[in-house]
Formats: C-alpha cells, sequence, structure tokens
C-alpha cells in the first residue's frame, strides 16, 4: 500500500533550485532509502514530508505531497497535527538537555497522550525498550539525557520519535556520528520498527541501503534519478549514473 | 643566504620578546592604578566605620524635667530634658564663662538631648540618679579623635577652639572618650552635621530605584527580545530596530534623565526625586543592556534543540517557551544583574530628575523622596566639612562592595546553571 505520494515536487531557497519535479512512492511498513552524492537534495526532500522547511525563511516547497490522501502542502494543513504522525531522527543527535524521562515524556505531554503519570511512565518505558535502550537505562532515568553516548544519545532520539506513535519515521543520516557496533544496533532497530512504522532513511552507506532498506530512491544533482526495490536497484540498474554511484564511480 | 635567515629569525623573537613585554607592563601599571585607588578609599574611609563618643555624666533631676516621683511613660515622653542636657555638658567645666560654655555645648551632636532622653526612656529607674551616657561627639572632635585634624593650624583657621581641645584632651587622659563601631552610619538617613550622616536614605533609595528599574525592564526587554530572535521576520525593518537597540545602548545616561525630565516629571506629573521615577529613567537605559543579553543568548541555543521540539510537533510558541527561553535564561539573567548594576552606579540620569535633593528620612516606598548611593557620595564630596571626607570613602566602599557582589552573582549563575548541550 502506498503510505506516501510525492508529485511534481519543486523546492527552492531563495532563487536556487534544490529539487527538480520529485515525483516518488512511499510504501507502508517498508523502509525506502535514499541515496545520493553529498548536496543533491536528499535532505531537502526529506524535510518536505514533515514540512521542517518551513522554519528557513528563504524555502519553498512547490507540488503536492499526499500522505493518507491528503495534501500536506494545503493552507489547510495543520502541521503541528502533521509532526504528530510523521517523526524525524536528526543526523547529529539532539536530545533536549533534560533528563531521559523528560525527553521521551515531551510529545506525549504536549499531545495530551497520557492521561495520568501512571500512563506516562508506561509509554516511557515502551518506548525506550522498542528503541533498545531500556536495559541500558532504566536506572537512570531521572538523569540528563546528555550524559548518554553518542549511540545511547541517537537510540533515545528514535525512543523520542517513536513515543508519540508516529506513523512515519524519518531518518536522516542516523548513523553518520556512529561506531560500527552502534550502527549495527539501529540497523537492526530499524528492521524491528517497519513493523509498525513506515520508514525513510536517508544514508551514505551502499551497504547500509543495502541492508536495511526494501526500495531505494537515488538522487543526483536535484533529480530522482531512479528508484525502485532495492534489490534492482543495487544489482541491475537501469540508469548509468546509477550504476556507476553504486559501483563508487563518483559520489 | 643562511645570515640572513638568522638575522630575520632573532629578529622575530625580538619583536616578540618586546610585545610581551608591552603587553607585561600595561597589566602592572592597571594593577597598580587599580591598587593606588583602593588603598586610597580604604585608608580615608575606614575610619567613617568608627564613631566617637564622649561619656559624660548626666543628672537626671526630676525637678529640672518637672516629674514627680512616680513618672508615667508619657510623662517621660513629654519632660523636659534639654535643661539636665546643657547642665552636663557645662559641668564639664564648673569655671566655664558663657562664651566657653556654648563651646562646651558645641563638643557634642545636635541629637545629645535626644540620646539622654533614649536613654531615660530605656531605663526610668535612673531618675533622680547620675549616670555616666555616651553622647555623640562632633564631627570635628571625632576627626581629631581620629588624628585627621591638624590641630597645629591657627585657631582662626580651625573649626574646634583651643578650649574645646582642652576639654576634649581632658577627657581622653581620663578615659572618657571612646571609639565604637559605627551603626549610625547605616541606620541613619543624610544629616548637615556628619557625625549623624548616614547612608541608610541613600541605600534604600539605590535598593528602590533597581528594583523598579528591574520590574519594569526585564519583562519588557525579555519579551522584545523573544519576539525579535523568534518570532519576527528577518527584513529591513527588524534590522533597523537592531541598529537603533544597539544605538540606545551607547546614548548617554544623562540624556535618558533629559527624558525622565521631560517626559515623567512634567508631562506624567509623577513625584519628583523618588525612586520610582529614577527606577523608570534607569530602566530606559537597562532595557537595551537586556535585550541584547538575552537575544545573545538566545542565539546561543543550538538550532537543533529548536528543531528537535519542532519535530517532536510543538508549535511556535511551545518550543520558545519550553525549551529556548529556559536555556536562554542563565545568559539573560547574568546579562540583566550587569545591567543593574551599572543603573546602580548612575548618577547623572538621578540628579536631573532631582534625587539630587537633600533627603533626611529613610524612604519607605518607591514613592518617597530619596537620594541613591552614588548621588550621596557625589553630595558629600560637595561638602566642605571634614568629617564627609571620610564618609565619601566609606560610601563608595558601600557601592563597590554592592556591585561586587552583584557581579559575582552573575557569574554565580552563568557558570551553575549554563547548559552544556552535545
Ligand atoms: N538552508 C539552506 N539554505 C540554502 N541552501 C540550502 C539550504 N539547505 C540546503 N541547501 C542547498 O540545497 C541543496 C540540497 O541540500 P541537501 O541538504 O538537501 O543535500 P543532501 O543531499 O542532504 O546532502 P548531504 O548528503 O551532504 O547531507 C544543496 O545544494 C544545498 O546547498
Ligand atoms: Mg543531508
Amino acid at each position: 500500500m502506498i503510505k506516501i505520494s510525492a508529485k511534481n515536487v519543486d523546492v527552492f531557497y531563495g532563487k536556487k533550485q534544490a529539487l527538480f519535479n520529485i515525483n516518488l512512492d512511499i510504501e507502508e511498513n517498508q523502509v525506502t532509502a535514499l541515496i545520493g552524492p553529498s548536496g543533491c537534495g536528499k535532505s531537502t526532500f526529506l524535510r518536505c514530508l514533515n514540512r521542517m522547511n518551513d522554519v528557513i525563511d528563504i524555502c519553498k516547497v512547490q507540488g503536492e505531497i499526499v500522505i493518507n490522501d491528503f495534501n500536506i502542502n494545503d493552507k489547510g494543513c495543520d502541521v503541528v497535527r502533521l509532526r504528530e504522525k510523521i517523526g524525524m531522527v536528526f543526523q547529529k543527535p539532539n536530545p533536549f538537555p533534560k533528563t531521559l524521562y523528560e525527553n521521551i515524556s515531551y510529545g506525549p505531554s504536549i499531545h495530551g497522550m497520557a492521561q495520568s503519570k501512571q500512563e506516562m511512565d508506561e509509554i516511557v518505558e515502551i518506548s525506550l525498550k522498542k528503541a533498545a535502550l531500556w536495559e541500558e537505562v532504566k536506572d537512570r532515568l531521572h538523569e540528563p539525557g546528555t550524559g548518554l553516548s553518542g549511540g545511547q544519545q541517537q537510540r533515545l532520539c528514535i525512543a523520542r520519535a517513536i513515543s508519540v506513535q508516529p506513523e512515519v519515521i524519518l531518518m536522516d543520516e542516523p548513523c553518520s556520528a556512529l561506531d560500527p557496533i552502534a550502527t549495527a544496533q539501529i540497523e537492526e532497530l530499524i528492521d524491528e520498527l517497519k513493523k509498525e512504522h513506515t520508514i525513510i532513511i536517508v544514508t551514505h552507506s551502499m551497504a547500509q541501503a543495502a541492508r536495511v532498506s526494501q526500495r531505494t530512491g537515488f538522487f543526483h544533482l536535484g533529480e530522482l534519478i531512479e528508484h525502485g526495490l532495492t534489490d534492482k536497484i543495487f544489482k541491475n540498474p537501469d540508469n548509468t549514473k546509477t550504476q556507476d554511484y553504486i559501483t563508487g564511480r563518483f559520489g | 643566504m643562511n645570515k640572513n635567515k638568522e638575522k630575520l629569525l632573532a629578529k622575530r623573537y625580538s619583536s616578540e620578546k618586546r610585545f610581551q613585554f608591552l603587553g607585561k607592563s600595561a597589566i602592572f601599571m592597571a594593577l597598580l592604578f587599580l591598587a593606588f585607588f583602593i588603598f586610597k578609599i580604604f585608608s580615608t574611609g575606614y575610619t567613617a566605620f568608627q564613631k566617637t563618643w564622649l561619656i559624660v555624666p548626666v543628672n537626671f533631676d526630676a525637678e529640672t524635667m518637672y516629674l514627680d516621683a512616680n513618672p508615667s511613660k508619657e510623662d517621660l515622653e513629654d519632660a523636659d530634658y534639654f535643661e539636665i542636657s546643657l547642665q552636663s555638658m557645662f559641668n564639664l567645666d564648673k569655671n566655664a564663662n558663657e562664651k566657653q560654655q556654648n563651646e562646651l555645648k558645641k563638643m557634642v551632636s545636635y541629637f545629645f538631648e535626644r540620646e539622654i532622653k533614649q536613654e531615660l526612656i530605656n531605663d526610668p529607674s535612673l531618675l533622680g540618679k547620675t549616670k555616666e551616657i555616651y553622647l555623640t561627639a562632633s564631627d570635628d572632635l571625632d576627626q581629631v579623635f581620629k588624628g585627621n585634624y591638624p590641630r597645629d593650624l591657627p585657631e582662626k583657621q580651625r573649626r574646634v577652639t583651643d578650649y574645646q581641645l582642652k576639654i576634649f584632651d581632658q577627657l581622653v587622659e581620663q578615659g572618657k572618650v571612646e571609639s565604637k563601631f559605627n551603626l549610625s552610619f547605616f541606620t541613619y538617613p543624610d544629616s548637615r552635621e556628619a557625625e549623624l550622616a548616614g547612608i541608610a536614605s541613600s541605600f534604600m533609595g539605590s535598593i528602590f530605584s533597581i528594583l523598579v528599574c528591574l520590574v519594569i525592564a526585564f519583562p519588557v526587554a525579555v519579551l522584545a527580545a523573544i519576539y525579535l530572535e523568534e518570532f519576527a521576520p528577518k527584513n529591513r525593518f527588524t534590522d533597523f530596530i537592531e541598529v537603533n537597540i544597539n544605538n540606545l545602548a551607547a546614548v548617554p545616561s544623562i540624556v535618558f534623565g533629559l527624558l525622565g525630565l521631560g517626559i515623567l516629571l512634567a508631562v506624567f506629573q509623577l513625584p519628583r526625586s523618588t525612586p520610582l521615577v529614577g527606577g523608570i529613567t534607569l530602566s530606559l537605559m537597562t532595557l537595551p543592556t537586556i535585550i541584547i543579553a538575552c537575544r545573545a543568548s538566545l542565539k546561543a541555543v543550538p538550532p537543533s534543540i529548536r528543531e528537535a521540539a519542532l519535530a517532536m510537533g510543538a508549535s511556535r510558541m511551545q518550543t520558545t517557551m519550553h525549551h529556548t527561553v529556559p536555556l536562554s535564561m542563565p545568559g539573560t539573567l547574568s546579562g540583566t544583574i550587569i545591567g543593574l548594576a551599572q543603573a546602580l552606579g548612575e548618577t547623572a540620569p538621578l540628579i536631573l530628575i532631582g534625587m539630587v535633593a537633600f533627603v533626611n528620612t529613610i524612604p519607605g516606598s518607591p514613592m518617597d523622596p530619596a537620594a541613591s548611593l552614588p548621588v550621596q557620595i557625589y553630595i558629600w564630596a560637595e561638602s566642605a566639612e571634614r568629617g564627609f571626607v571620610e564618609k565619601v570613602s566609606a560610601c563608595i566602599m558601600v557601592l563597590l562592595g554592592f556591585l561586587i557582589i552583584m557581579n559575582l552573582f552573575a557569574q554565580i549563575i552563568r557558570h551553575k546553571f549554563e547548559k552544556k548541550w552535545s
């Protein structure tokens, strides 16, 4: 089933166009990887999906992005509700400088998801368990989140993102600041999360894209060159640029 | 070729040495001036914290005071203390002629009658007895006792007569002169008599002024800074505002004083010489300082924190109030305290709005006339009496102490509460 469908999306930073006529469908409960050389517009596209580009004054997004039969670029779209449904994990772990507990409970509390302290405790525990962090931190929930290691911080950010039970999770190079062991943990986690969430991940690692994703889109200079099943893109791409990039001849 | 290189190297080393030497001597000079200044202030000022008392026997004679044997409290309040007070001073020299008696009276402060009265009210059983009582010495004798008074001047040029000195020296010999901690310096308001002048009025005036200043400037400045930094669109108009806030911070303070005079006093008819008007005037001055500090600390909050909150579905307002503003508070608060410390040291605008008037009452609210510490320094420095010289230094010490405490507080807030983000 198609969860997100981008139609004729153009993005401009001031006068400079960063994305050209992107058309891409994202399948529900699958992992979609976005790959491509640096500066090709992967992050820009990802940020279109939860309207994070609104924050940048000079950024203009045109075209349709349909999620659950609703165009999020419509004037009537409520970004607060949208971002509750579409969570995001950033390249650099960015926990709030607050306790672990407060980091997780922030989303549910502003969206009024817990009626009592007990329910909140439950949400925090479940989120941390899903993010495979519970065992490591259950004794220090009230210590600052910034005191964790980089990999733990990134899992904390994932736990924070899933605490509001989003339908979609956007991940922008979530492992680029992590060592191979932490990366492996997160990849395992992504595999687990796709049962309940639709995941879109930007990555620079071909191996990672091949390992975790079912579908892949290849961006180059602001255009979506090719997209489809990961197996096909990696084994038998239609476009020579894709072929060159995957085999490491440029980018 | 090689020689040339060595020459060049030697030149580079020597220029570095020269530079270091200049830097070190600059620091040395600065420290020297500072040390000299502090030494001067302390050496002239520390005596102000001591006060000289004459111990004089007073005969609480009921008849002279028109009291019966068992007077009520009201009777004691209304009794005539003038005669016994005068008499006890005259008794210091039984052979004094009229002119000398007048000089005897002037050896103590004009408060002496009240000091004697207080003694009896505190202990009514003294009635009919004689007791030795501590009386505040006149400021000139105070200075004589502290060794600040040039005795070798010809009598005509002194405010202390040879006769007074003779009696005083006798008292000293008998151990009837004592120096004690000068509590009244902190509890009395200003006075024309140096021995009775204190900083209570100006201290309270300063406190009220900076409280008014804080209450007005802080919320306005923080709201302005938050709006400008987090919500306002970045365009020519907001750039223009930003430039003007920076300009406002550079406006000489006396201009704000004129503004207070022209608008607060003339147009709004607020009461003259009050900490209310002083505080409002100072708040105009402090406003840009706090806005700049608050904006700088908002800017220092990493954008990744804002993005994290927004991506969780927080609205812009929630992101600002839950995350950005709390994280910026340490910087804002320390900026505020530094702004207030500047305001505390301001003199010119307060003089313009009339806080330079002679005030001999302690203000109970910001609506009562008052002076302020720096203005008090100015007033006393203008006074001719020798007794005020040490008061000026002492008042400077109090002001400096106040400022040091505030700056320390700002440092502590900055270091203790500033969160470290990864
Ligand atoms: N805030 C911005 N203002 C102006 N231009 C921007 C901004 N963000 C991105 N761009 C431009 O848009 C283009 C796409 O950037 P984007 O960050 O989407 O690339 P990316 O594919 O994520 O690169 P990387 O792999 O290095 O993260 C780049 O040319 C970049 O210079
Ligand atoms: Mg990117």
